[in-house]
Parts: C-alpha cells; structure tokens; sequence
C-alpha cells in the first residue's frame, strides 16, 4: 500500500458552477378546513377480519376530536411492517389497514399517500421498487375494503428514510414498512 | 485514500472550494512503468505545480513508479538539454518535461514533452495557453496524454465526478474533478437525493430528489444551475438513465402498477412505456450504441440482469449465478458490463464479458455498490463503507487496482463518473 498525503488549498475554481438550495417545503398544504369531524365517524371502524386483534373501543371522546390523531384509535396507526423479502400484508396488520380503508370509503373528500421502505441492505433503487410494492400491496388492499384509486397515491422511499437507525435484525424489521399519511399531515 | 473532500461552504459561486486530498493506493498493475516526471521551468508562477498534478494523476492510475528527479541538475526543461544517463540510471523509462512561461494579458504558456528514455525519441510534445485557474486541469490534461501514449487507452484525469454526500439530515449533491478536487456543491436538500447521472456531454445531471415527499427526476443545468422536474408522475419516479444521443432518457415508473421502464424526452412530457411485466422492472442502463438496455427485473422470482431492445421488446436474462444480481452498467466500449451480486451477504462488483460469458470478480467490500465506470473504461467508481460510513471505491477494471476516498465527515454516496471533456 502506498500512500501519498496531499494537502491543497483550491482557491478557484476552473468552471463557474451555481447551486440550487432547495427549501424543505413538504407537499403543498390545501387550504381547507381543520379536521373536524363529525360525530358517527369518530368511532373506530370494527375490524373486517374476524380473527384480528380485538380493537378497544374508546369510553368517550369530545365530538370534535380527529380519530386520525386520537391515540385510542385505530386510525391513529399509520405503519405496517412487513417481512425480509415479503410486501404481504400481515394478518395482524389487516385491522389497521381495513379501518382506514373505511374512513376513506366514509370519507370520500380526503385521501392518502402510502409511503413504503425498505431495509438499508441491497441496490438502492431496487429497494425503492420494493418498498414500491410494499405500499402498492396497503394500496391494493384498501381498494379491496372500498378506497378509490384516486384517494390513494403510492409511493416509495426505499431505503432512504430508515425509522431507526442500525444495523441489525430489530433495525431492519423496523424500517421494512409502509406508512399510511393523509392529505395535509 | 484517494481523496479527503473539503466540507463545502454553502454555494460554490460564493465560497471558493477547498480541498484537502489523500490518496490510498491498494494494490497495483502487474508491472509498473517508471516514469520521471521533472518540476517545469517556472512552474512556480502558476497555482498550482503542474508536474506534481501529473505525477499524482499517474500514480493513482496504479499503472507507473514515479521516479525521483531529486538531484538532477540542471533540471531539463527542452529535449537539446536531456542527459539521458541521468535518467536511465535512476530507472526512468520515460520522462516528462517541461516550462511555464508568461504570455500576454496574464495568460501562461505551458509546454511539455514526454521522452522515451531508451530510445532518446520524443513520444509526444504539447503547448497549452492558459490563465493561472485552468493551471489543474491543464495538469490533468497532460497526465491523459501521458496516460494515452504509454497504455494504449486515453486517460481519464481530466474528468469530473459526481456524488451525493450526507452530512447530518443534510444532503448535497456535489461534483468534483475525477482527483476530488475542486468539489462544488450542485444542490442541496434535507431529503435524500439519489441516482445522480451525466448527461453524455457533461454539462446536466439527472437526479432522484425527495424533498417534495416523494422520488421525483430532475435534470440540472451544471452552469447556471437551472433545474427543472423530468418525471413527476402520479406514484414514484426514479433510476434516470440517458440515452448516448442525450435527447432521451429511461426513467422508472409506477404510475400504471409495478416500476417498470419508461422513455421520456429529455425537455420532458409524455413518457412511453419499454419494459412490459408485472415484476419491477429497473435501473435502466444504454448501451454506448444506443442499441439496448441493461436492466434489474425480478420477473424470474429473484433480482437478475436481463437486456432489451432500447425501444422495447423481448428481454433477454443475462444472469443465472445466485440469487441477487444488480446495477447493471455498460462499458465504454459495450463489451461488458458491471453489476452488484449479493453472496453469503456481502455485496461486490463483478465484470461478464459478453464475448466470452466470463465473469470477473472485482470488490471484496462487505457492501459494493453504485458501479459506475470511467469514460475510458479503465476503472469503475463505486460506493462503499468504512468503518460504518460510506466512502467512494474505485477499481480497475481487472480488479487490480483499488483507491479508497473518503470525505472529512459525512457520508459519501451514489457516485457516476462524468464523460470526457470536449475542449477547455
């Protein structure tokens, strides 16, 4: 092994280059309303599969709380994990995507991005195909329980956004997911 | 080491660039030509030293010994004044020579001239007019003409690189000279940007950026920094490849489905379809002809490389060893092609010959990935980890020479080497 040390102080630079600084604005917000919701949507949506997780069901609520952000809601779980390699939908998962499913067939006004990820291990464009499929599969299944096509934009992150950093088995299994984020969140 | 990046401050038109520079040299060609480079007359007015660019340039290539000129004296700079004993007895086979001279309105002649020492003949002989700034590339220029006349292939020294660089929840897309120097900031982000490629003539780059909460492609403008969105279909847009004419680029898709392999027009608008499965279809790659299109689909049930007809049709699998095989890329000359294979979880660089079906292992990392070869062929530029952190790789395409560069802090990723330069 040679190693040749350099240390150079460039003081021009032979081609002007300009550069672009680009402003994390997030998707655009719509202007609309607060979400206020009425009153027979607040109640979380049974689970369409019979043998899911039993769903508790919330004493009581104030009429005006979003049963997208209620922590006693169903709806307020967003992710879906998925197994090494796999973009099915895990039966323990189906309650949570079923309840959505019905908020958007309840609510025809609002929509959702699916947004799927993938382990950091392998291409990364590869991975963002997978994590593609991952979300395609929330998305298909919505559209099953009564979504529309047009309520739903799937899309991926691949690798690129890890929910925890690491790089281990429990790292991985929590970054092979789908995230569920409606319009304006 | 090959290279240490500067951390650059904010925008390159503003902030000059600063770069400080270590090479790591591993392993190297079976036989190593040595060559003398001597310090050029007046060489010293200029700011940078031209024979110690050229002497750096062709010791990374791994392909020659430098030779010490220490002790010569006086230091030859035209051929009349070449003693050629004084070279033949340090073990210099050839030799480069030269001057700086001052012209008119501040510009500087620079001559140079590459002796064979045996045979006491000039090999080759050129003189530049250059303003003080294009003193590095001139440099690197030299070193390719060096590189042409002793190898048989034109040197890539006076290239440029491309790289996305993550420092924090920061990313930066940069580029730099093919030495590292010179790194300039292109565009920068608090979302990942991924998937950078140069446009065959060098002067765009197309891109895969997340900052508006999904993959989107753009295509910016190097000199002015003018960017606008290729892709931004309905799902996600993303692995831009541009076609050798630089009028078309592959893009992938999922607006109908699966990611599957569009064409679209460089200025943009309607995308038509080439890849046709309900697999995924991506990482599109032309070949130098335009003839076809490597691609990854895992329509067979696992990642392989398959090749079709660049305006569609039938794919054809070109990989069957293992179970995961990816990025595929063309060589220069299309002969071969590179891509990532996953075996026993490690991920490594290899090399098929279509001619010959043969594959060529080249990386031994724990996680190779991201090929992308220089314009002449010779190496390949990859992404890699040290120690946890990305780094960029390079390797011969024999797989006998390896560099390691890294960057100051932050992570380094997604390299493409840019093509040949046309003119200064």
């Amino acid at each position: 092994m040679r190693r040749v040390l350099l240390s150079v102080l460039v003081a021009s630079v032979l081609a002007g280059c300009a550069s672009t600084d680009v402003k994390d604005e997030g998707a655009p917000v719509e202007d609309r309303k607060p979400d206020v919701v009425t009153a027979p949507t607040t109640k979380p949506a049974p689970p369409k599969q019979p043998t899911g997780p039993v769903v508790k069901q919330v004493e009581s609520k104030p009429v005006s709380a979003n049963p997208l952000k209620d922590p006693g809601s169903i709806l307020s779980q967003r992710t879906i994990y998925f197994d090494y390699d796999s973009s099915a939908v895990k039966e323990e998962f189906k309650p949570v995507i079923s309840a959505h499913a019905k908020f958007l067939t309840d609510n025809r006004g609002r929509k959702v991005t699916i947004q799927g990820n993938t382990d950091e291990r392998g291409s990364r464009e590869y991975n963002l195909a997978l994590g593609q499929r991952r979300a395609d599969s929330v998305k298909k299944m919505m559209m099953l329980l009564g979504a529309t096509d047009s309520q739903i934009e799937s899309v991926s992150f691949g690798e690129e956004k890890p929910a925890v950093m690491g790089t281990d088995d429990a790292a991985f299994s929590k970054n092979r997911r789908a995230e569920i984020v409606y319009d304006g969140e | 080491m090959w290279l240490l990046l500067a951390i650059i401050l904010g925008w390159c038109t503003i902030v000059p660039a600063r770069a400080a520079l270590t090479i790591d040299i591993i392993g190297a060609g079976d036989r190593q030509l040595p060559v003398a480079v001597a310090p050029m007359q007046g060489e010293a007015r200029l700011p940078h030293r031209i024979s110690e660019i050229v002497a750096a340039d062709l010791t990374r290539a791994g392909l020659f010994r430098m030779v010490d000129p220490g002790g010569v004296m006086p230091m030859p700079s035209e051929p009349g004044e070449v003693r050629y004993g004084d070279w033949s007895s340090r073990g210099a086979e050839a030799l480069v020579i030269g001057s700086v001279t001052p012209g008119a309105d501040g510009r500087f002649e620079v001559r140079f001239r590459l002796m064979d020492v045996a045979k006491q003949v000039q090999l080759a002989g050129f003189s530049y007019t250059i303003a003080p700034a294009q003193a590095r590339n001139t440099a690197h220029r030299i070193a390719d003409v060096i590189y042409e006349k002793l190898i048989g292939v034109p040197g890539a020294f006076a290239t440029r690189i491309t790289y996305v660089v993550k420092r924090g929840t920061r990313y930066e897309l940069q580029v730099a000279d093919a030495d590292g120097f010179g790194a300039q900031t292109v565009v920068s982000s608090d979302e990942p940007i991924i998937s950078p490629t140069w446009s065959p003539e060098g002067n765009r780059i197309a891109y895969v950026s997340f900052e508006q909460r999904k993959p989107i492609v753009y295509i910016q403008t190097l000199s002015t920094g003018q960017r606008r969105v290729l892709a931004n279909f309905r799902g996600s847009n993303s692995s831009p490849a541009w076609a050798p004419d630089g009028r078309r680029l592959a893009v992938v898709l999922t607006r109908d489905g699966s990611s599957q392999i569009y064409s679209i027009s460089a200025e943009g608008g309607a995308a038509t379809r080439l890849s046709n499965s309900s697999s995924i279809d991506t990482e599109p790659n032309f070949s130098p002809d335009g003839q076809w299109i490597l691609f990854t689909s895992d329509r067979g049930g696992s990642p392989q490389i398959y090749r079709m007809p660049a305006s569609g049709g039938a794919p054809e699998r070109l990989t069957f060893d293992g179970t995961y095989n990816v990025s595929p890329r063309y060589s220069p000359d299309g002969k071969s092609f590179v891509y990532v294979q996953r075996s026993g979880g490690r991920f490594n660089l290899m090399r098929r010959e279509f001619a010959s079906r043969q594959t060529i292992p080249l990386t031994d990392g724990l996680v190779d990935e991201s090929p992308s070869f220089a314009p002449n062929g010779r190496m390949i530029l990859y992404a890699s980890q040290q120690g946890g952190r990305g780094i960029l790789a390079a390797v011969s395409s024999d797989g006998r020479v390896k560099q390691r560069i890294t960057i100051q802090s932050g992570d380094v990723r997604e390299p493409a080497w840019g093509p040949m330069q046309k003119g200064f």
